[in-house]
């Protein structure tokens, strides 16, 4: 380190934090330089929510110090962290959704004239704010209308907009496209040009190196090593990040070959859209969805799955023609929903394992509507054993579950429910490398089993790795339906991207 | 797993409990007249037929609803009931099952009638029940030609007044609704499907249930509730009116809230919402013997309701904060 090197912009000095039964951080040290792009990285658990949650006025730290520019850091609340001039943007959003997207923007400070709110002021602020991030919206939308996408800019706009000296960005990218993490690269490097101190934490590994300076890894609530990050790669990241070193990260098994037909979709139109859309899933086979965000592939499901009205199309399972009209009518026909956002569709967050496990399927824990207690424990808990979900036991709370568990759990409901068709919207999102592994193995004994998979996920390279086939989406319509031979990221960008290039780009009204 | 369960629920219950039995030991030694037994049997007769109601509550505010309605559909269960039991030329042996059985079946029509529409056009029950609080109102109201109906059977009306052991049997059929309440909620997979829907709807309509059904029938179990408080308010008074029950389905919420209920769903428990009903009996009597004045005593069960509710707060804020752990597992 030469003696030039720019003081820190924050500093953590031998920071603990214990709950009860874990220490989240055990001494931790962590010196942030003024003006450089941080990369926090960890498997989940090893303490970057924790540390963020320390950072922003949350929680107190049990022992050690914080300095803010060189000043003792000791945040009360998150509104005092804001003043001090530290902002974090979370990974769930913390927009007012029946509010316009200026009043969201600059909240808590609205332009005043004579005690009331100056609109005109506000709207001229926020456009400004808007064009600076690059999201081409109005002002005046009620933020409710917008894509993740698209709220995902206006919390970031928001974060500008108190000119905050330090930013902290937590899993940003995790619903963006390839197309708009470009264009939050690009505002991170914007703010960094400003002289804004960024602390960015993710789970893509790969877009780190793109857009950090300097990358810290965290393991079991400790600091591993600080590392430039010009001067090391994924495989060195990894290696600390689980502290042994990883096999291929996306496994493919030639041996289990895709059989009989499972399902067949035919003509499906969802209510509002003009596209129909068909295929086919076999049995033991991993069937991959890609394309953008808000082309059609989480909407496809929904549809199909009968959790959204639909408009016409014919579903057959087995070669027999059957009627979807709602999620029940799908469960019963064996089909199963796995849904990008598991908190607030895939579990009941307040009720223990066992409930989230045994909710697909009552009636096999039950005997004349009575439930039988011991049976319903019982079969939670061989299902927890078989997917080794880490919990003490199935009477814990799905809200205390990791993300990678939490996901696990989802997936034993619906193993629980010996459900035939897996329809997976973005299984691995926001999970950790470690849990990641475990749920592509987990997939592979089911396609054994000679259950049909679908996987909808915006990660290219993980769908490259584990699908027997892939088809694309494109505005609605599927453009391509790409065997394992034909394989290849270019050609699948291509073809998702074919649907837009005469026309506007997308308007992501949801994720998907 | 038996005795775990017993500690958690006196660990859920103890707070209510607690503050039950505070205010029992300081209105003993300030109301003289407080702990006798006959005042002890008054309190049980006196919080009977709110129990009931709130117990049919309980199930609707468990899934995020609320029945305003209750008060309006009792005086017209018992309008119906009283035009039954009073059939000139039939026998009480036949004219009071069929007085019991209009009564429960008004309740039930009505409840039916809320969680429909609720359901059908996804209106929030507050709307639904209020309009219904009208239209049960009225339609007692114009069957009864707005009079009082009374001289039922002697048989009928004895069994109002009779004791069990000293208990008064209307308050065993309070603890008997209490204790089949909480059979239905804890142990069946009816009472499940209410918790989890209360909890999270979406997440149990994706897991391939159709909430709708769990929810409409919720709404006809309070209304059976309330049919079955008005045959007790009947055999009780001996009489059927068309003006009576107004201000019962804010007791009944009050009840269910002090017993630790939350308003927005998914968490609570039958016997919260009996303590809860007992608290405010316990009260209302005590503050009678005080001697304070019926104005008054508004006020102060009014205070005590939103204290209670401040208290809840703190309760589940403290429950989160040792059980909440980021990232990892407890």
């Amino acid at each position: 380190m030469t003696p030039a090197a720019p003081s820190p912009a924050l500093e953590l000095q031998g920071i603990t934090k214990r709950f009860p039964g874990v220490v989240a951080l055990d001494r931790v040290d962590l010196a942030i330089r003024q003006g450089e792009v941080h990369v926090l990285v960890g498997q989940n658990g090893a303490g970057k929510s924790t540390l963020v949650k320390l950072l922003c006025g949350v929680h107190a730290p049990d022992e050690g110090r914080m300095l803010l520019d060189g000043a003792p850091y000791a945040p009360r609340s998150t509104l005092a962290a804001i003043r001090a001039g530290l902002r974090v943007v979370y990974q769930e959003l913390n927009l007012l959704p029946y509010l316009s997207v200026a009043e969201n923007i600059l909240f808590e400070r609205l332009p005043r004239r004579l005690g009331v709110v100056d609109f005109r002021a506000l709207e001229r602020q926020a456009e400004a704010l808007l064009a600076e991030v690059g999201l081409e919206v109005s002002p005046r939308a009620r933020v409710e209308t917008l894509g993740v996408a698209q709220m995902q800019l206006v919390e970031i706009a928001r974060a500008i907009s108190s000119r905050s000296r330090v930013l902290i960005l937590d899993e940003p990218t995790a619903t963006l496209t390839p197309r708009e993490i470009g264009r939050l690269f690009e505002i991170v490097a914007r703010l960094k040009a400003r002289g804004v101190t960024v602390i960015y934490i993710s789970h893509r590994l790969q877009e780190l190196f793109e857009v950090g300076d300097r990358i810290t890894v965290l393991r079991n609530g400790r600091t591993v090593e600080t590392l430039p990050a010009r001067e090391t790669g994924i495989p060195r990241i990894v290696k600390l990040m689980v502290g042994k070193e990883m096999g291929d990260e996306h496994p493919f098994h030639a041996e289990i070959r895709p059989g009989a037909e499972l399902l067949r979709v035919e003509g499906l139109r969802r209510r509002g859209s003009p596209h129909e859309v068909s295929f086919a899933l076999h049995r033991g086979e991993l069937l991959g969805v890609a394309g953008l965000v808000g082309s059609g592939r989480t909407e496809t499901l929904r549809a199909l799955f009968g959790a959204d009205p639909r408009a016409g199309g014919r579903i057959l399972r087995d070669g027999r023609e059957v009627e979807i009209g709602s999620p029940r009518d799908a469960v019963r026909h064996g089909l199963s929903f796995l849904t990008e956002d598991r908190k607030a569709q895939g579990l009941i967050l307040d009720m223990t394992c066992a409930v989230n496990v045994t909710l697909t399927d009552l009636a096999r824990v039950a005997r004349a509507g009575l439930l039988q207690e011991e049976a319903e424990r019982a079969a939670a808990g061989e299902l927890v054993e078989e997917l080794a979900i880490k919990t003490p036991s199935v009477d814990q709370l799905a809200r205390n579950l990791s993300g990678g568990n939490q996901q696990k759990l989802v997936i034993a409901k619906w193993l629980f429910r010996r459900a035939e068709v897996l329809l997976f919207d973005e299984p691995t999102r926001g999970i950790d490398v470690g849990a990641r592994a475990e749920i592509y193995a987990l997939l592979w004994r089911l396609a054994a089993e000679g259950k049909g998979i679908v996987i909808v996920s915006s990660d290219l390279p993980e769908l490259l790795g584990i699908c027997h086939r892939i088809l694309v989406f494109s505005n609605g319509r599927i453009t391509g339906d790409v065997p394992r031979s034909e394989f290849g990221q270019e050609r699948i960008l291509a073809l998702a991207y074919q649907e837009y290039i005469h026309r506007a780009p997308p308007v992501p009204a949801a994720a998907g | 797993m038996r005795a775990r369960q017993l500690f958690n629920l006196l660990m859920r219950e103890a707070g209510i409990g607690l503050a039950l039995a505070l205010m029992a030991a300081l209105f003993s030694i300030f109301a003289p007249r407080f702990a006798s037994l006959a005042n002890l049997t008054n309190i049980f007769t006196q919080i009977s037929i709110n129990t009931v109601i709130s117990v049919g509550m309980t199930f609707v505010i468990l899934l995020g609803g609320i029945d305003l309605s209750v008060g309006s559909v009792l005086a017209l269960a018992t309008v119906v009931g009283g035009l039954v039991i009073t059939h000139e030329g039939w026998p009480a042996t036949l004219a009071v099952p069929a007085a019991v059985a209009a009564s429960m079946a008004v309740g039930m029509l009505c409840g039916l009638f809320n969680g429909a529409v609720s359901e059908r056009w996804k209106i929030h029950s507050f709307i639904v029940t209020l309009g219904m609080l009208n239209i049960a109102r009225g339609a007692a109201l114009e069957i009864s030609n707005s009079r009082t109906i009374f001289s039922f059977p002697e048989s009928f009306n004895d069994v109002g007044s009779m004791t069990v052991a000293g208990i008064p049997i209307i308050f065993l059929i309070a603890v008997l609704a209490v204790a089949a309440g909480r059979f239905i909620l804890q142990r069946t997979v009816f009472g499940r499907k209410i918790y989890a829907i209360g909890n999270n709807e979406e997440a149990v309509r994706l897991s391939g249930h159709a909430p709708w059904r769990t929810k409409v029938a919720a709404y006809t179990v309070c209304g059976a509730m309330v049919g079955v408080a008005a045959v007790m308010y009947m055999m009780r008074l001996n009489i059927a009116s068309p003006i009576l029950g107004s201000g019962f389905e804010l007791n009944a919420i009050a009840a269910v809230v002090i017993g630790g209920t939350s308003m927005s769903g998914g968490k609570g428990s039958m016997v919260g919402t009996f303590l809860g009903a007992c608290i405010m009996g316990v009260l209302n009597n005590g503050l009678l013997l005080l001697g304070m004045g019926d104005f008054a005593r508004l006020m102060v069960t009014g205070l005590i309701i939103v204290v209670a509710v401040v208290i809840d707060k703190y309760r589940a804020r403290a429950f989160v904060q040792t059980s909440f752990e980021p990232g990892r597992q407890a």
